[in-house]
């Protein structure tokens, strides 16, 4: 029926915000873990 | 007690003093309102049988925008000449200079809305249905409930990027229940359709919630250095 | 320790498929809603969650008020953000239910308006924090959690009052439910509630490692130029998330 498409757009988009979310996590670790990386060598 | 009012009624007074000699923020906000009222006026059709339904809505939203252009620049000239550090290190109460703010606005506000409001009444030709003098608590009440919280605000927003903006993204929010109180009452009191007690306990008690809130941290804020 | 974080994912991974199914699957189809009423066991454990990390927020921002203590703001900073999240997801699915099931996308309903204030007051406690350079935004960003935590019931009664004089349907529906539909609400709740957990942890890492970074930068910048001079070096801005 029709009204299914709105059932399966609800829950993609509930994944959706959370993978977005998370993403922007994974990302901002992987450039602080750069960042310490980097301060640490050039206290060196 | 008694210090802190006669040192609220001292900055008030100064404020005001200031205020009136320079006249060019009292200026610029007079012409700014009667922009609004008269630019509401081309978007909002006032002829529409329907009007009296909106205009609460629109005399509202109307003063809220002069509201947010006064208290921006509450702090302005505490800013430039240091006052703030001077206040952090005096013996005096932080909250004399709260309050003191605060009422500078509230008048300050209040002059507009009175300005404004004739400017509404002709445009829109606006007939009061309800009972008239319920207006009064409902004015007197949603101002000081807008001013209070962005008072605070705006010292908040003192030491943050984008200064301008910052205050109305922190007072909006926060200040729905209270202009929904506001419209909702106006707009009872001028079709005389419902009764506005509801929402004029609403601003009342969203007054006390907050003006006691305000008083009890703006200590902290004005530490924030 | 360290183990426990990837065991929990997979068990939450676990249990969030399983909730899923039970969602679509298990769970009997609404007489008058038909299937599209299951975006009801996603919208209500996700502004449960939200509103569990909300409360969680007004805790640690009364804990950091009273005793400034850096995990509370730590705590603070990681609950509004992870609850600003799910309460996106109820914001979306809320009007994704009520435009098959009312034909309208916003109905002014109750608890879905109110979660939108909410929302709009913790999206505003995120710009603060954000473009605050005050040496003391936790303290202000304490104040304004306070602040909507006091606002929350005002909105919550002003609106349903609003409500009463311009009726409209409520999304979510009232009344009492069928105790198989309660149980997969449950499933989901307990599912989604691990995951916020796990999420909460995850940022709070994050926070600490952001923390590390700023302060080594802080400790560079007065050590490794190595000129001396009469003047006191001042501190880097803060290193933005």
């Amino acid at each position: 029926m029709n009204s299914l498409k709105y059932l399966y757009a609800a829950y993609i988009a509930t994944w959706l915000i959370h993978a977005v979310y998370l993403g922007s996590m994974v990302r901002s670790y992987t450039r602080l873990r750069q960042q310490l990386k980097e301060l640490g060598n050039g206290e060196k | 007690m008694n210090s802190l009012w006669s040192i609220t009624l001292a900055t008030l007074t100064k404020d005001i003093r200031l205020e009136w000699r320079s006249k060019d923020a009292l200026n610029s906000m007079l012409f700014f309102s009667l922009l609004v009222v008269v630019i509401f006026s081309f978007s909002f059709d006032p002829l529409a049988e329907e009007s009296r339904h909106i205009v609460g809505g629109l005399i509202w939203v109307a003063f809220l925008f002069a509201a947010v252009v006064a208290l921006n620049q509450t702090w302005a000239r505490e800013l430039r000449n240091q006052v703030l550090d001077a206040y952090r290190v005096s013996p005096a109460p932080p909250n004399a200079l709260f309050l003191a703010k605060a009422l500078g606005n509230f008048i300050f506000v209040s002059v507009l809305e009175a300005l404004m409001t004739p400017l509404f009444v002709v445009f829109y030709n606006l007939r009061v249905l309800g009972p008239s003098w319920q207006l009064l608590p409902i004015v007197i009440l949603g101002t000081w409930a807008l001013v209070v919280n962005g008072t605070f605000f705006a010292a908040m927003s003192l030491r943050t990027r984008s200064r301008e903006i910052m205050l109305p993204l922190l007072l909006f929010p926060i200040s729905i229940p209270a202009v929904l109180g506001m419209v909702s009452g106006t707009t009872a009191i001028l079709t005389g359709e419902t009764s506005a007690r509801f929402w004029i306990v609403l601003l009342l008690t969203y007054d006390v919630v907050f003006t006691t809130a305000c008083l009890a941290l703006f200590g902290l804020v004005l530490h924030a250095e | 320790m360290k183990r426990a974080f990837p065991i929990l994912a997979v068990l939450t991974a676990i249990l969030l498929s399983y909730a899923l199914y039970e969602a679509l699957m298990v769970a009997p189809t609404e007489r008058t809603m038909g299937d599209v009423q299951r975006i009801f066991y996603y919208h209500v454990p996700s502004a449960w969650t939200a509103f569990l990390l909300f409360f969680t927020n007004l805790v640690a921002s009364v804990v950091y008020l009273i005793r400034r203590n850096p995990v509370a703001d730590a705590v603070a900073v990681v609950t509004a953000e992870v609850g600003v999240v799910f309460c996106t997801v109820v914001l979306v699915t809320g009007p994704i239910w009520a435009r098959p099931v009312w034909g309208i996308w916003w109905t002014w309903d109750v608890r879905l308006t109110s979660t939108l204030v909410l929302w709009l007051i913790y999206v505003s406690y995120l710009i603060l924090r954000r473009f605050s350079d005050s040496a003391q935004t936790p303290v202000l960003a304490a104040a304004l959690a306070v602040f909507g935590a006091l606002d929350v019931p005002l909105v919550y009664f002003s609106i349903w009052f609003f409500r009463t004089q311009h009726p409209q349907p409520v999304i979510g529906g009232g009344g009492s439910i069928d105790p198989r539909m309660l149980r997969v609400l449950m499933i989901n709740w307990l599912a989604f509630s691990c995951f916020a957990f796990l999420i909460c942890w995850s940022r709070y890492r994050l926070e600490r490692l952001r923390r590390e970074v700023e302060e080594a930068q802080a400790l560079e910048s007065l050590l490794g130029s190595g000129d001396v001079s009469t003047k006191a070096t001042v501190p880097p801005n803060r290193s933005r998330q």
